[in-house]
């Protein structure tokens, strides 16, 4: 009878082993998802979370940066590049078992589409304006057609998770390697298996591998690190080269640099004419000679080695060599010259007299380049552009602000006078850069809404733009996008200063990772990644 | 405790003396960048090493203690005179006034302090030097400091009132003038003293926070709160014992000058 008890204690610690031997990849979120529908999704957190649980018609490969079949296994682009058909596979089930067929794919752009949704996702597909029409021929095939052609619409379809138009689970069914099991606010958003996966791996085993992936709400860096360096946290999908250089020390093997990001760091003077700035400053701040001379006064190649460590490249225009297709290799890398700077500086007439430079009506110049607080590499950066400046008789004085007073100043008071930022690239096509291009827009940061191009170069720009945007061939909206570049970086509307590299932590107990420039860096291929088993790397 | 005294005295002001002749201490601009000699460590050449940017750690220490230990002083000062003025000298000079004091500074410590620096940021203008922008920080601090110290004014300032030698001075006839000079501010000396003591460091401290509402100490001009600002993460702890050089001295700063007050309040 003794023995009744100690076999049930058994039986215990076997399910209890069991269940700890989950493969259950673990990693964190820096914020709290805002939703979880996958059509009004529009921060870091909740695209992480579409990203696993969501199922699309077509996946950019972050690797090789191609489109690639996902559900749909062909598609074809009308001649009139307005209509795009898609052959989907067949025999495929949402995560709660509802079939999945062309209905829903349906459903799904009319909820992208749908005004009252306002998506993010849809206002990528909205080339002008008109009705999005679906045309549904069988189950398997589909066709959707836009008021106006849009270039590069098959990368879109890579945001576009499919929703089921019959579960009653709504968004919660999902066509992703992972569904939405648990979530517990400001704790843990916990995915589980999607039992239903339609992929298999070549010996014809389900995939994913993993069993679940918990991904934990945290938004201090530093505790990230802490317990990423236990082996408690699986990956860090970015991280900063202060931190990367600290993990490279502690543990070198879970340290990766994946080469040169999308992101960049710019500066960049406000040209806005309703400004609250002097007269006199406008005028610097508008002048190319003066822009290029800041431009060639500072020293990119100390920028990256200093506040970088290395891991970062000076930046040559608005597109990173990492986004392959779309980098215009012409592009030259600025000189640092300071003697070539004051020489434009005094094309301007500029004059250095006594360590201080004055312009022609023999104001200082002196001028204020304000950032956001808390970010060192920003501040540091800051601190050496001063010191650069300083060598030509020019005082800045670096301003660091929280983040909504830096963009009260930046987007709707223009009281500033330089601003140093960065730029988070998630598309690799120019399109995505339309806000920032067109003089018209919001976002055209330096001179903003304007009624009708204030310079001809900027002119020149928003034609480019347009025409990139509504020709069909690859090849010739690059040639365009190319002279666009090619204008930016002589006019120098952003003074373009590094490309940071990508860096990434990965533990040794994931295996199957393949870190790439593009986000998501480390978990694009999540459904091939594995975890091996807990002693074997315990020791970093 | 007499020697202990002494020792805090002569450690207070070598640092006092140390700042002040920073220029001369330092053998380099705080401000020269040398960028091949990022995060050094201590040489005969960098006494404390270099930072991140290349900069001599010495330098910018003594020259960061030197803004630090006058402006800080001198926050301090103008707010326990304000704490003075508006918290102990109603206190003592009646019920009423006492009343209308001790709402105000309930107002005051009640309102969102940090709204009010954001529209002072908005309202200063961008385009100030570091000399200037350090300046408005602690004058800023002082202003705005002088609640709590004014609420513990009030309360001693109020006992005072109700003491008896004040009240058989009040009987005898001296005017109030007369009892404030003579009787409360010797009284309320002390109490002064360790308000004033304990706002230096706060103050300190607050400027480094400052700068997060971009009205800190601007680059490149160092202070003691700058300073530690490197300490912020957990990427200080890498065993570079000299990027704690800072934090030691206000420690030191601290204590000496809080086992000064304390002895003095004894005495």
């Amino acid at each position: 009878m003794r023995r009744f008890p100690s076999c049930i204690g058994f039986v215990v610690v076997l399910l209890l082993s069991t269940g700890a031997c989950l493969d259950e990849l673990r990693f964190y979120l820096r914020s709290e998802p805002k939703t979880f529908n996958p059509a009004v999704v529009a921060d870091d957190a909740s695209e992480t979370i579409r990203y696993l649980t969501g199922g699309v018609l077509l996946r950019l490969n972050r690797q090789t940066q191609r489109v690639e079949p996902e559900l749909a296994q062909a598609w074809k682009i009308s001649r009139d590049g307005r209509t795009i058909t898609f052959q989907l596979r067949s025999g495929i089930y949402f995560s709660d078992g509802t079939p999945f067929s062309a209905l829903d794919v349906k459903y799904t752009m009319e909820q992208l589409m749908d005004p009252a949704l306002h998506s993010p996702t849809g206002d990528a597909f909205r080339s002008g304006s008109g009705r999005v029409d679906t045309l549904v021929y069988s189950p398997e095939k589909i066709a959707v057609t836009f008021p106006h052609p849009v270039a590069g619409v098959e990368r879109l379809f890579d945001q576009v998770a499919i929703v089921s138009a019959r579960s009653p689970k709504k968004e919660a069914a999902v066509l992703g390697p992972f569904y939405v099991g648990d979530y517990k606010p400001g704790a843990y958003v916990y995915l589980r298996k999607n039992p239903n996966y339609w992929k298999r791996d070549e010996a014809g085993h389900s995939l994913p591998y993993l069993d679940a992936v918990k991904l934990e709400i945290q938004a201090n860096r530093d505790i990230e690190m802490l317990r990423f360096s236990r082996n408690e946290v699986h990956l860090i999908n970015s991280m900063d080269a202060d931190y990367f250089d600290r993990l490279s020390r502690i543990a070198p093997g879970k340290a990766r640099d994946a080469g040169p990001s999308l992101d960049s760091e710019q500066m960049w003077f406000n040209q806005y004419p309703g400004a609250p700035l002097p007269a006199y400053k406008l005028e610097w701040f508008q002048s190319r000679n003066f822009r290029r001379a800041i431009s060639q006064a500072i020293h990119r190649d100390d920028l990256c080695r200093v506040v970088y460590g290395g891991h970062a490249s000076p930046a040559l225009g608005p597109v990173s060599p990492a986004n392959r297709f779309w980098f215009d290799a012409q592009l030259k890398p600025v000189a640092f010259n300071q003697q070539e700077a004051l020489k434009l500086l005094q094309e301007d007439g500029f004059q250095l007299s006594k360590g201080v430079l004055h312009d022609h009506g023999g104001h200082p110049v002196e001028f204020s380049i304000v950032t956001n607080s808390g970010n060192r590499s920003r501040e540091k950066m800051a601190t050496m552009i001063q010191s650069d400046l300083r060598s030509l008789g020019i005082t800045a004085n670096v301003v660091t602000l929280d983040f909504a007073s830096l963009i009260q100043r930046i987007s709707e008071d223009f009281n500033y006078e330089a601003a140093l930022l960065g730029l988070v690239n998630v598309e690799l096509d120019p399109n995505a850069q339309m806000n920032v291009w067109l003089s018209s827009s919001e976002e055209h940061q330096w001179n903003p809404k304007q009624k009708s191009p204030s310079t001809v170069w900027e002119a020149e720009i928003d034609r480019l733009m347009r025409a990139q945007a509504s020709a069909l061939d690859d090849r010739i909206r690059k040639r365009y996008f190319d002279q666009v570049q090619e204008i930016v970086a002589d006019q120098v509307p952003f003074i373009y200063l590094v490309n940071k590299n990508a860096l990434v932590g990965i533990s040794p107990l994931v295996q199957g990772v393949s870190p790439v420039a593009v986000r998501p860096q480390t978990y694009w291929n999540i459904e091939r990644v594995k975890l091996a088993a807990e002693k074997a790397s315990n020791g970093n | 405790m007499k020697g202990m005294r002494r020792v805090a005295m002569g450690l207070a002001s070598l640092l006092i003396l140390f700042s002040m002749v920073a220029g001369l201490l330092s053998r380099f601009d705080y401000m020269r960048q040398d960028r091949m000699c990022i995060d050094a460590r201590p040489s005969p050449e960098h006494w404390l090493g270099t930072d991140a940017l290349g900069r001599d750690r010495f330098s910018r220490l003594v020259h960061g203690t030197r803004v630090s230990l006058m402006l800080a002083p001198a926050a301090a000062g103008l707010s326990t005179l304000l704490a003075f003025a508006l918290g102990a000298a109603p206190g003592f000079l009646g019920k009423f006034h006492e009343r209308i004091a001790r709402t105000f500074i309930d107002l005051v410590l009640s309102m969102p302090w940090l709204f009010l620096l954001l529209m002072v940021r908005t309202l200063l203008p961008l385009n100030i030097s570091p000399k200037a922008s350090v300046a408005v920080t602690f004058l800023m601090l002082g202003l705005l400091g002088w609640g709590v110290p004014a609420r513990i004014l009030l309360a001693r300032a109020r006992r005072l009132r109700q003491s008896e030698f004040v009240l058989f001075a009040r009987c005898t006839g001296v005017s109030r003038c007369r009892l404030l000079g003579i009787h409360l501010m010797p009284n309320l000396w002390p109490v002064m003293l360790a308000q004033f003591l304990i706002a230096v460091p706060v103050f300190i401290l607050a400027e480094a926070n400052l700068s997060l509402l971009g009205l800190g100490v601007a680059e490149p001009l160092p202070s003691l709160g700058s300073l530690l600002r490197e300490l912020e993460t957990i990427l200080s702890v890498r065993g570079d014992l000299c990027s704690f050089s800072a934090l030691a001295v206000l420690v030191l700063i601290v204590s000496s000058l809080q086992i000064v007050a304390s002895q003095s309040e004894v005495h």
